[in-house]
């Protein structure tokens, strides 16, 4: 079984490292940043931390040296998903490609060029701390299952799920991976931009009543627009709200579109709370917080 | 007849009036530090800009030591308020007193430690201080007053002259409720936008193109406070929208002073601007959840400093 990751930053280094540990998956890392691609081929991938790992898939920045693959992982920032498929479609003309993505929306921009689309969503968290070299700070599920229009087949997705899971990353096939997409999206879009905002760290947010009260109102207007889907979220995103700000879980944790609003990079926010809008109007949901939060989010961007 | 004025309060608005009133009237300037009261004492008080003179006046940071005024202008920042106010419990008597911070509120604060009669302001000056004893005079847009409770409607209108013959430009209104709300909306809109963004008033805050512009939270901002102000009973003077169109099309963009305090750091003025639609709003019955959330936004960016 062969394994592209398209986008092989932070997340994308997780699953290619440990993926490339087992005899039976070859693993190839697709990403533009040139330091790193030449830091794993040189050196190998290693990741410290949650787990210690050093792996050796075969990276390139060069979609053309793409050989055909069963499957793809796309774990590119949002906003690059578009270009990171466009380039690397024709290696999966026989295969599946799957979205462990933040956001919502990226399934439609993958279907738009491959035919078996698997959406889904992963909770392990990491940084790059130098090309090669990865610190896995958080273990996490994943959760993966068809996307409805385009489905990949459910024995490709439990396939794909396996071999992660052996590959000590644990992931769940499931029918309807909505759920449990929705929940995380809903999470993210509750704290990441409120984090970004006001600069305080996860667990600093949540000790302001007032602010956490702001938290939940995003929170609910994101449960209706998932509610009105007909999506049934697989657990209550207040409760992970609560649980990551926690000491021992991530009450110091500066929120990833912190991070990118402090070295002014573009953040994930269209698809974030912006997708949250999007798929409430289509629901007929007004989501009025979001779409604040959501202008200023993009208001900050533009302020650089 | 008022001869004498105290400004109380000599940052950039208080500099500006004082400077000015110094021309028509005997002016007086409480500070709070003693080295600019020595500053102001020795080398008077430089304004250019649309201005450019010297004036002469007496400062001290007691008020004991100032001679008696007809009229006390309160020109400190809202988040200074309580104390400067507790300051002059006591003194002057026989003085009137002009209020002229952004936001809503500032005569209740200032009641509590005097009987003198009040009278409401907003400005809509602004400047640059270039140090204590020189300040740059940039927009020369009007400062308004109307009485508060039962001062009479003729003392905003002696003052509105005064002000005037000083050489600013200045009106009186016998209700001043309508134009402090059309500037009370305008203020929490964009004071708290732009301190969340990172953006001085510029045309951003008029874009209504891409579904995520600026424009449009804006635009809703200003809506959720115009239906306050209407369950409040206050019809606007401006209408709040096109006084923010206006302003982004001066040219040069204006840094909000709320966004000048989040990037030094300082307590913002949200209380009295935003926190007081927000109560406002509640008082009356009527919905602000997003200027609530703006209120929640812009005060945990505040507890983010230390």
């Amino acid at each position: 079984m062969r394994v592209a990751i398209v986008g092989c930053g932070a997340v994308g280094s997780l699953f290619a490292a440990n993926l490339s540990l087992l005899d039976d998956v070859e693993v190839w890392a697709y990403d533009l940043a040139q330091d790193h691609v030449d830091a794993i081929n040189r050196d190998g991938l290693r990741l410290s931390g949650a787990g210690e790992v050093v792996g050796y898939p075969r990276a390139t920045s060069d979609p053309a040296e793409l050989p055909p693959c069963d499957f793809g992982i796309v774990l590119t920032k949002a906003m690059h998903t578009e270009s990171a498929i466009a380039a690397t479609a024709h290696a999966f003309a026989d295969g599946s490609v799957c979205t462990v993505q933040n956001g919502v929306g990226n399934e439609e921009v993958l279907a738009a060029h491959v035919e078996r689309v698997i959406r889904g969503t992963t909770f392990p968290a990491g940084r790059i701390v130098e090309p090669g070299h990865v610190q896995w700070d958080v273990k996490g599920d994943t959760t993966i299952g068809p996307f409805e229009p385009k489905p990949a087949p459910m024995a490709e997705i439990e396939r794909l799920a396996d071999a992660c899971t052996r590959a000590g990353m644990p992931t769940h096939a499931v029918p309807d991976a909505r759920g449990a997409q929705w929940r995380k999206v809903i999470f993210n879009s509750a704290t990441n931009p409120i984090g970004a905002l006001t600069r305080l760290t996860h667990g600093q947010a949540c000790e302001l009543p007032p602010l956490r009260a702001l938290i939940s109102g995003l929170v609910d207007e994101g449960k209706a627009v998932a509610a009105a889907q007909g999506i049934v979220l697989d657990a209550d995103p207040e409760d992970l709200i609560d649980h990551a700000a926690m000491p021992e879980v991530a009450y110091g944790h500066k929120a990833s579109m912190l991070q990118d609003v402090l070295a002014e990079r573009e953040t994930e926010i269209d698809w974030l709370n912006g997708g949250i809008v999007r798929y409430g109007e289509q629901a007929g949901v007004p989501t009025p917080l979001n779409r604040a939060i959501w202008a200023l989010v993009k208001g900050l961007e533009q302020s650089w | 007849m008022i001869s004498r004025v105290c400004v109380v309060g000599a940052g950039v608005i208080g500099s500006l009036f004082a400077g000015h009133l110094a021309r028509v009237a005997e002016v007086s300037v409480l500070t709070r530090r003693q080295e600019h009261a020595d500053s102001l004492n020795t080398d008077g008080l430089r304004i250019s800009g649309r201005s450019d003179f010297t004036a002469r006046l007496a400062a001290s940071p007691d008020p004991a030591s100032l001679p008696e005024p007809d009229l006390v202008i309160v020109a400190c920042k809202g988040t200074d308020l309580e104390p400067v106010a507790a300051r002059l419990e006591g003194h002057f008597p026989g003085a009137v007193v002009l209020t002229v911070q952004n936001g809503l509120g500032a005569e209740e604060i200032v009641r509590r430690y005097g009987a003198w009669p009040l009278v409401s302001g907003v400005t809509f000056m602004s400047g640059t201080r270039h140090a204590d004893t020189h300040v740059e005079y940039i927009l020369d847009t009007e400062t308004w007053v109307g009485p508060y409770e039962d001062t009479p409607e003729s003392v905003p209108i002696e003052i509105a002259e005064l002000i005037r013959a000083s050489g600013l430009k200045a009106e009186a209104f016998p209700d001043l409720r309508p134009a402090q709300w059309s500037k009370l909306i305008f203020n929490a809109t964009v004071n708290a936008v732009a301190a969340l963004t990172g953006l001085p008033h510029d045309p951003h805050f008029a874009a209504e193109e891409q579904p995520s512009d600026l424009g449009f939270l804006v635009h809703d901002l200003i809506e959720e406070g115009k239906r306050v102000a209407a369950a409040a009973g206050i019809p606007l003077r401006e209408d709040p929208w096109e006084m923010n169109v206006l302003a982004t099309r001066r040219g040069s963009a204006h840094y909000p002073s709320m966004l000048e305090d989040v990037e030094a750091h300082r307590p913002t003025e949200i209380e009295l601007i935003t926190g007081a639609l927000v109560r406002e709003a509640e008082r009356h019955g009527a919905e602000a959840p997003l200027h609530t959330a703006m209120y929640r936004l812009v005060t945990a960016k505040e507890a983010s400093y230390s």
